[in-house]
Order: structure tokens, then sequence, then C-alpha cells
């Protein structure tokens, strides 16, 4: 059969912006890669970017406290975290149709600090605070996660319903995080508000490499499932008629987003904003074709957790700025920009 | 060919639909028509397997719908063959025309898409009318043209059966025609069982092969609107008097009697 002329140019038209929407990831891949090395750069001493580039690439000449330093303290925790938060937003994002929805609006942030919180008051349950808090928060993560997907499993619940579910548990454990710091001591007390803060300091090679692990399972297994997330996006009874295994889909996403986010927030406290904003960002460039729109979003929130980073480690010289306060102080503004800027249409 | 046997719907305990029996040909346009709330969009959810059913059976082809919960593979076949259009034409994704059309071969796609499936999508657009419109932002449509789209996207899946709920409601006089036309002239050409909800009965009786007349969750009267339609019939379903006229080509128009 022949192609009309208008068919190969609307093809080719469609496969130039395909290109152009690589192009955007690929830049973004370079950005978020000058942001790990500006983050692995920052801190007490101060290394020049070309330290450490030579540094993770073993090529010429440098000092062995140079490699130390790179190797041993600066772990690119903030990457890989910012990657899990930006992908678990934009998933929630899509699957509860909803742009205000992030596993910090829906509450899972909040289970985390309050199952952290709790494990601390309890001395840890007789394990060291570096283990027993992850585990508590991961937990309470899963509960909360555990909690909307029931809700989720419903069949005559819609998905408002879900994000007020999300609301009442964050207000919940909000509530019962509050309840806490006000029996503990002052000591206790302290040291609960620090997890809160956020922190990507309390990263240890294990920890980084069990966070990466999950966070690349779940983004591949995310990014199997593209053109069916994009069909639910066009609604529910459109997704179904298209095949959609609806339900089932919303459960399978469900699990890998609190899997993929719990085990992040456990390890590095509590970072607002990034799985909110990451997304928006994503769609703005590349539009909502999930082949693009969820590896720009782990780029975008990789590369705004990496140079929050940079900016908690430099704001007060020497000293560390909890990184969780930065990225709602910088999230804010940026948020109440993309509400209101006005929206782009054609790329 | 879609074949309903007694088929009946339960919804928390009461019956919203009961004893429908019905043959619905291939290469035809079944209209339903009825009143609000008597089970119109019902019957068309039980026919696409999104509810269950209380009693009967629905068959079409080999595959068959029975009581009780169906669930897994056996929804999955039998949804594979049906296309279904909601009312709905809200689309408020960043997705161009043809990228959504593409979306309606879902379970055949990969990563990549292939020149065959835009070529394939690009045809769609064409039979529809709205080619132009491909590198298009949806969002940036029209509700007509919007559509037009999405129909093209159900088109995609090469059904046997197209389920389609008060599909031009929202639409303006020049779209309402020209999907209809368009569902018409491709039920035709493809012998689909095309089943429509409508709500504008002059349009029904116009297009309609085959009119269902549903009311009080019961199938009132079924035929070619000429055979059935009467002012009694629209007075008893609708309470309503009104006159029966005749168009040109002889099908049924009718008009209210504006009461005194």
């Amino acid at each position: 059969m022949t192609i009309s002329a208008d068919r190969s140019e609307a093809i080719i038209a469609h496969r130039a912006r395909e290109r152009k929407r690589w192009r955007y990831v690929l830049l973004f891949l370079l950005i978020t890669a000058v942001s790990l090395v500006f983050d692995i750069a920052t801190g007490p001493s101060m290394l020049s970017p070309s330290e450490v580039i030579r540094s993770l690439t073993g090529i010429g000449e440098r000092a062995a406290m140079t490699d130390a330093i790179v190797r041993e303290f600066r772990l690119p925790m903030a990457l890989v975290v910012g990657a899990a938060l930006g992908a678990g937003g934009a998933q929630m994002q899509t699957l509860l149709n909803n742009p205000m929805a992030s596993p910090y609006t829906l509450g899972m942030a909040a289970a985390a600090g309050f199952g952290a919180a709790l494990s601390l008051a309890f001395g840890g349950f007789g394990l060291h605070p570096m283990i027993s808090v992850p585990i508590g928060a991961f937990i309470f993560s899963m509960i909360a996660a555990l909690f909307l997907f029931m809700l989720a499993s419903m069949r005559t619940v819609r998905t408002e319903t879900i994000i007020l579910g999300g609301i009442a548990l964050l207000f919940l454990f909000q509530s019962l995080l509050s309840l806490i710091q006000f029996l503990s001591s002052p000591e206790l007390s302290q040291q609960i508000l620090f997890w809160l803060f956020g922190s990507l300091t309390k990263a240890t090679w294990p920890t980084l490499a069990l966070t990466a692990v999950v966070t690349l399972v779940c983004c591949l297994m995310l990014m199997a499932d593209s053109w069916k997330l994009a069909a639910l996006r066009m609604g529910e009874m459109r997704a179904l008629s298209l095949g959609v295994n609806v339900r089932q889909l919303r459960m399978k996403i469900l699990i890998i987003v609190a899997v993929m986010t719990a085990t992040a927030t456990s390890f590095v406290g509590v970072i607002g904003f990034i799985g909110l904003v990451a997304p928006h960002i994503a769609r703005m460039v590349v539009g909502e074709d999930q082949r693009f729109s969820l590896p720009m979003s782990v780029l975008a929130g990789a590369l705004m957790l990496s140079a929050a980073s940079v900016l908690s480690k430099s704001i007060v010289p020497g000293a560390l700025f909890p990184v969780g306060i930065v990225t709602a102080i910088v999230g804010v503004p940026f948020l109440l920009w993309l509400i209101f800027a006005p929206r782009r249409r054609t790329l | 060919m879609i074949e309903l046997e007694n088929v009946g719907i339960h919804r928390q305990g009461r019956s919203i639909l009961g004893g429908v029996s019905t043959q619905l040909d291939a290469g035809k346009i079944h209209v339903i028509i009825g009143p609000n709330g008597t089970g119109k969009t019902t019957l068309l959810n039980a026919m696409l397997g999104e509810l269950t059913l209380a009693e009967g059976q629905i068959q079409c082809g080999n595959q068959r719908l029975l009581p009780g919960k169906v669930r897994g593979k056996s929804l999955h076949g039998w949804r594979d063959t049906i296309a279904y259009l909601p009312q709905d034409t809200t689309a408020d994704i960043d997705l161009t025309v043809l990228e959504v059309v593409v979306l309606g071969r879902l379970g055949k796609l990969s990563l990549h898409i292939d020149d065959d499936t835009l070529d394939a999508a690009m045809q769609r657009l064409e039979q529809a009318g709205i080619a132009h419109l491909a590198g298009r932002e949806i969002a940036s449509l029209s509700g007509g043209q919007r559509q037009m789209v999405l129909f093209a996207q159900v088109m995609m899946r090469e059904p046997k059966v197209m389920l389609l709920d008060e599909p031009v409601s929202a639409l303006d006089l020049k779209h309402q025609i020209s999907l209809l036309n368009l569902v018409r002239r491709e039920t035709r050409a493809r012998g689909w069982v095309t089943v429509i909800v409508l709500h504008d009965l002059n349009l029904a009786f116009q297009y309609a092969d085959n009119l269902l007349v549903i009311a009080q969750g019961k199938i009132q009267a079924a035929g070619t609107p000429r055979e059935v339609i009467t002012a009694e019939l629209i007075a008893q379903t609708y309470g309503v008097e009104v006159e029966v006229l005749q168009d040109r080509l002889g099908n049924p128009v009718i008009q209210p009697v504006s009461g005194g």
C-alpha cells in the first residue's frame, strides 16, 4: 500500500518529536552528572570538580586523601534518593490522576517519620539506631501504603477518596509524631527532629547500594508498564476499554512506588517536594509519553536533590544545613511558579 | 452477533435490570433509548463485562459471560474484541493526537513504536477525516474533535463489538453528524455489532437499524424505529405527549405536543 504524503509527513513529524525528547533526556542526564560532581566536590573540605572527576574515573594524578574523601564520605545518596522520589511521585500522580499526589502529600513520609520516632523513643528495640530507625520508618511507610492499597482495592472507591485517605494519614501520623515528641526527653526530641529534617549524610555504602538496587528494579518495572500508565491517565473507563486491568495495575504500581519510596525515605528521613515537583518538570519538558516522562522524572528528581544537597552544604560553610529544609524552602516558590506559569502545549 | 438471554443485574440487592433478552446482529447499529436512570448505561457496562450478571447470560461468538464474578483471563478475552467509547471527552493529558490514537493498540505496543503502528493510526485519523490534527495536542482540541480522536483510538483495537455511551451528547450538530456517519460507515464496512446509547430521540431514529427502548429496567420495545415508535410508547416510557411525524425517508420524527 502506498503511504499518502500527509500520512508520511505526520509520521516524520512524530519521529522528529521523539528525537527531540531524547535530546532533552540526554541534556538532563548531562546536567545531572554535572550536579553529581558538584555534590561530591562540596563538603567540609572543598574539592575542585576536576579532582572529583579524576578520582571517580581513576585517571590522572591525585592525592590519596582526595580518593578517600570521594569514595568513602561523599556518597551519591542524593542522586539515588532523588531518583526514587521523582519516579515515585510521578507514578503516584499518574495512578491517582492528581497533580498534588506524592509520597509526601499522601502521608507515607509522615508515617515513615512516625515509625522512625517510635523506634528512637523505644531505644531501637535493642537494635542499633542505624538499623532500627530505617526499619521503623519502612514498616510504618508500608502500613500507610497498605491503607491506601486497601482503599484502592475497594471496587466503589474513587481516586479522590484515596487522596483524602492519604491526607487523613498525613494528619494522623503528624499528630502521633507530635505526641511522641511531647512525651519524650529534650535530647530524644532533638534526635527525632534531626531525622525528620532529612539528612543525606547518614548514608553508607550498603544502604546506598540497597536503595540504588531497589530504585533501579522498581523503575524498570514501572517502565515496562509505561503504555498502560499512559492509558490510565486518560481515565479509568477508557483504560479499561483499552484492555488494561485497572485494579490490578493500580495495586501493582502502588506496591512498587511504596517499596521504592519507603526504602529511600527510611535511610535519609523526610524530604518533601522532590516527589511533587520533579514529575511536573518532566511533563513540562517532554509531555506525558511515559517512555520519556518517567526517565525524565527520575533525572529531574536526582538533579533537584543533588542541587539541594550542594546548597545544604554551602549555605553555612563548614556546617550542614538539613537538606529537607532546603528542598522545602526552594520547592514552595517553585511549586507556585509551576501552578501559575502558563502551560506549554507544544514541543 | 451478541445474544442476551434473560440478563438481570442487581445493585445492592435491588434489581436494576431484568429479563433482558435480545439478539444484536453484526453490521447493524443498535440504539438504546429510554429515560434517565432506567438501566441503559448499566446494560452497556454489563456487555463490557464491567458489571456482574445476577442472572442470564451474554454470548458473543464462542465466549460467554455468566452470573458471578468474571476475572482475569476470561474477562481479558471477552474485552479483547470489544471497544468502548465513554461519553466523557475530557483528555487532560500532554499527548499529541497521533500518540493518543497509537495508545489504542495498547496490548501490542513495545517501547519503540514501529512505522506500521504509526501508519495504522494515521489511517484511522484519515477515516475520521482529522488527519490534519495528528500533531496537535489532544487537550487543545474542541470537545467534538476530541471525540473523533477518541473514536479513532478505539478503532485501533480492531474490535468486533463497538459500545458507545452517549457519544454525541457533548458535541455540536456538525460533530454529532460526522461521528454518527463515521460509526455507520465503519459498522457496515467492518461488520461490527454496534450498540449506542443515545439521548436525542430523533437522532436515534435516524441512525438506528434496531431500536431498544428501555424503561424501568426492562426492554419495552425492540425493532426498527418505524416498527416500534408510536405516540403511546413515548407517552408510556417518557411520560410525555408527542406527535409522531415522518421524515423524507420515512423515519419517525417526534415533536412534543405543547400543553395549553
